[in-house]
């Protein structure tokens, strides 16, 4: 179980972590944006374009420190799961999933503060001003922003760690249930 | 056990694959029996005349409302080959400026002439934005009769908008640019070299000629667009300025810095006294003033050589400023003249001023300050209120006459309609997608006639069938003669249409011109019957006397023309009956055809290219025997001495 959880993380590599999407009237279809382990993909160049009028930072990779050390840190979880499997003892199964979680909470953060950072640090020169908006993206969840609609929330990616942790959460279930069988 | 977990650890990993939600899309739904409103019965006409910009094709298109129908492209600015406008040489001197001829221009506006305040529709006036011009239609026979330049001025926008009763038709200049002795500047001598200029251009009230009649030199802002005042306000003219910044460059960011730009109120009344008064200074400038004379069937282009300039710095009482929230475009008043609406498309509030508060402003000297001597009232002095939260990006606002104003939000995609009086917002429609100009048949007068409304939209994306990367532009009707707008057709547009007008099909259509009577026909090249047909020489100049008829052309053999040689087929279409134009075309002709209404003559220039025999033919269907109507001209070697042959009907 250790296991499976541990080789779930590897499509991270594969599959995007994080979408934020936009729709507004003249966008029915939705602008995309998908944050990857190490990249961005979808209609970046449509919404920074769209975003230039309000003084938006432009979002490119080189916003994303976090992309140069990422792939590190997920390859040292595959390991650290692959380890904590191999020695298959309780407490590599609890130290595995509070490495995990913590993981986790550390990506919300993450998220956050950017959000935080993208949605507040405005240019003062930009065109449109307007008093006492800022445009921080929901952290998951939707939020109206001017005539946009905004969507954040985990992609693939984070879907599979979280069905990892998951499996983590069963494994320590069941574990504690055969304890108490045996006891 | 053991299947449960792996059931959940499916289970899991599913969820992940399902595609994520999105929020339906904002479909409003068509309600009542819309379609019958928009239906007109085959043979029925529509109720209204729509003269609709075509932007970027130069031209205006005449389309009926509520049907949506296309009537007619109108060629004004843009050389039209299908019906050798441009290409004639009787149009040509149409297209003419002080840069030589050109074929092309962007016609972002229109106005129909209006007396006291009300549609008369005489004419449609159109603004060319790149090389500055206004153009003057004649709605009896929906022909561009006038093309005047306008000095001084680059990026003709805040054009063409007339006074009440068509005294004026204006031109601000979008772009400020150095003029006069001083042209050779650095850029960034901006502030110091670059002048605004503002045209005031008479309108003759019987023939409708233009004339320059004198320009204000203003300060070196952007002139987006403009509104007379009208009833309580005539005499009155209100701009909309941006760039009060005076940036030159990136002004996408540099011109959007001020909170508040300016309405440019000008008191013309009071301009005209200083005119007749000879305190306009005379300027050089360079431009043409073309005019087309229906009785030669030709166009004329005169180079003009000065322009009175009024100075507001020195001149007192023209000028005044008020204060409007970032980057006004649109700036347009009520039916009554009491209101000024400006819309400031960055703004986050629709300002309404007052003209008698303005006036009573001026009266008490309620300044805030003043540009170069010019005052600047106190925003809050001059305003009736604000229209709070309206939408994003408002651009433009019409009036339906009942109290109502309706503002197009280009950001948000919308049509707002608000309480002129009491400023509240009473209802609100999607357009599809991001709404630039709106248009209500007489919307910009006294007397709107309401009952419809259109929205000309910037984006269409997926309304229509697709047609690769570059899409129609789409326009919306709504019913406005409820408490809410109902949407009723959504229809593709030709070329980008900005401003429109619509006014009643009864004011114009039966005064249409059918046919051009022959006998009043003073072409040179003219012919009032057959029998005169012939083809002369003058040195290497082959003048083709020509007539049509259904279903033949005279003469209709032509030999003795030299490779080189000039030829001038002066067509005149002999027909007196509505609808039968013929058509002229030559095979290699590098001009378009000649498209000749009854009555009325036109003349191609064909210079032969090589030897052989060419044929021409008739290219408007206007006959049974109309693929009969047909000719052929022989073409000898240079310098072969051939005897000019001509002949119809002889055979040998």
């Amino acid at each position: 179980m250790i296991l499976l959880a541990a080789l779930l993380i590897i499509p991270a590599y594969f599959t995007p972590l994080w979408q934020i999407s936009l729709w507004a009237p003249q966008y029915p279809e939705g602008l995309n944006m998908k944050i990857w382990i190490d990249h961005l993909s979808g209609n970046v160049d449509q919404i920074n374009g769209v975003n230039h009028y309000i003084g938006m930072r432009h979002i490119g990779d080189e916003m994303f420190p976090e992309f140069g050390f990422l792939i590190y840190i997920i390859g040292a979880l595959i390991a650290l799961g692959i380890i904590a499997f191999l020695i298959g003892k309780r407490w590599s199964l609890y130290t595995f999933f509070g490495l995990m979680t913590l993981f986790g909470l550390a990506v919300l953060a993450d998220m956050y503060q950017w959000g935080y950072k993208y949605g507040h640090n405005l240019d003062p020169k930009a065109a449109i001003k307007v008093e006492g908006m800022s445009y921080q993206p929901p952290l998951i969840g939707y939020k109206e922003l001017l005539n946009f609609l905004a969507y954040s929330g985990p992609d693939t990616g984070s879907w599979i760690l979280v069905g990892g942790v998951g499996l983590l959460i069963v494994a320590i279930v069941r574990d504690r249930f055969d304890k108490t069988v045996i006891n | 056990m053991k299947k449960k977990v792996w059931l959940l650890a499916i289970g899991l990993t599913a969820v992940v694959l399902a595609p994520s939600c999105k929020p339906k899309g904002a479909q409003s739904a068509i309600s009542g029996d819309a379609a019958s409103k928009v239906y007109v019965a085959p043979g029925d006409h529509d109720e209204f005349y729509n003269i609709v910009s075509g932007g970027f094709n130069g031209q205006m298109s005449v389309v009926g409302l509520p049907s949506g129908r296309v009537l007619k492209i109108l060629p004004v600015f843009s050389v039209n080959p299908e019906n050798g406008w441009g290409f004639s040489e009787e149009s040509k001197p149409m297209l003419n400026t002080s840069h030589g001829f050109v074929p092309w221009d962007d016609l972002h506006h229109i106005a129909i002439s209006t007396t006291n305040a009300e549609h008369d529709a005489r004419w449609a006036f159109g603004n060319a934005n790149n090389t500055p011009r206004i153009a003057r239609v004649d709605l009896t026979t929906f022909k561009t009769v006038e093309i005047i330049e306008i000095p001084n001025s680059a990026g003709n926008h805040s054009s063409p908008f007339i006074t009440q009763n068509t005294e004026y038709v204006v031109a601000g200049t979008r772009f400020s640019i150095p003029t006069g002795d001083n042209k050779d500047v650095s850029i960034d001598s901006y502030k110091e070299n670059f002048k605004g200029h503002i045209s005031f251009i008479a309108v003759d009230k019987e023939s409708g000629e233009m004339n320059l009649s004198f320009q204000i030199e203003a300060p070196p802002f952007n002139f987006d667009l403009a509104r007379a005042g009208k009833n309580k306000s005539h005499g009155w003219f209100f701009f909309s300025t941006y760039n009060t910044e005076m940036a030159h460059t990136l002004l996408e960011v540099n011109a959007s810095q001020k909170d508040k730009d300016f309405i440019m109120a000008i008191n013309w009344k009071k301009a005209e006294e200083y005119v007749k008064a000879g305190k306009g200074t005379k300027k050089k400038a360079n431009y043409v003033h073309n005019k087309w004379h229906e009785e030669t069937h030709s166009a004329t282009s005169t180079m003009m050589e000065d322009v009175l300039v009024l100075d507001p710095t020195i001149l007192k009482d023209i000028v005044y400023f008020i204060p409007c929230p970032k980057s006004p475009h649109g700036t347009d008043t009520d039916p009554t003249g009491e209101y000024i609406v400006g819309s400031g498309k960055l703004a986050a509030v629709i300002p309404v001023f007052s003209f008698t508060k303005m006036l009573a402003a001026i009266e008490k000297k309620d300044f805030e300050g003043d540009i170069n001597g010019m005052p600047v009232l106190k925003y809050e002095s001059v305003l009736h209120g604000e229209v709070v939260k309206p939408g994003l990006g408002p651009l433009h606002t019409e009036f339906d006459g009942k109290g109502f104003a309706y503002t197009s939000m280009f950001v948000s995609s919308e049509i707002v309609k608000w309480n002129i009086e009491t400023l509240e917002v009473v209802d609100r429609v999607p357009t599809y997608y991001s709404v630039g100009h709106l248009s209500i048949p007489g919307g910009p007068t006294g007397k709107p006639h309401g009952k419809y409304m259109v929205a000309y939209n910037k984006i269409t994306k997926d309304r229509y069938l697709p047609t690769g990367p570059e899409l129609a532009h789409s326009a919306q009707l709504y019913d406005i003669s409820g408490d809410k707008m109902q949407l009723l057709l959504d229809f593709p547009t030709i070329g980008e249409p900005h401003y429109a007008e619509s006014f009643p099909a009864s004011l114009i259509k039966d005064r249409q011109v059918k046919f051009y009577p022959i006998e009043k026909n003073m072409h040179p090249y003219v012919l009032k019957g057959i029998k005169d047909a012939r083809v002369e020489r003058k040195g290497n100049q082959i003048h083709v006397y020509m007539t049509s008829i259904r279903s033949n052309f005279r003469p209709d053999n032509i030999e003795g023309v030299n490779v080189g040689d000039e030829v001038y087929f002066h067509v005149t279409n002999l027909e007196q009956d509505w609808d039968v134009p013929h058509g002229f075309a030559i095979k290699g002709a590098n001009t378009a055809e000649l498209l000749i209404m009854p009555g009325e003559t036109a003349t191609l220039k064909w210079v032969p290219d090589r030897v052989g025999v060419f044929p021409f033919y008739c290219t408007d269907f206007c006959s049974a025997l109309h693929q009969e109507m047909q000719g052929y001209l022989r073409v000898s070697p240079k310098g072969v001495n051939m005897p000019l042959k001509f002949s119809t009907g002889d055979v040998e």
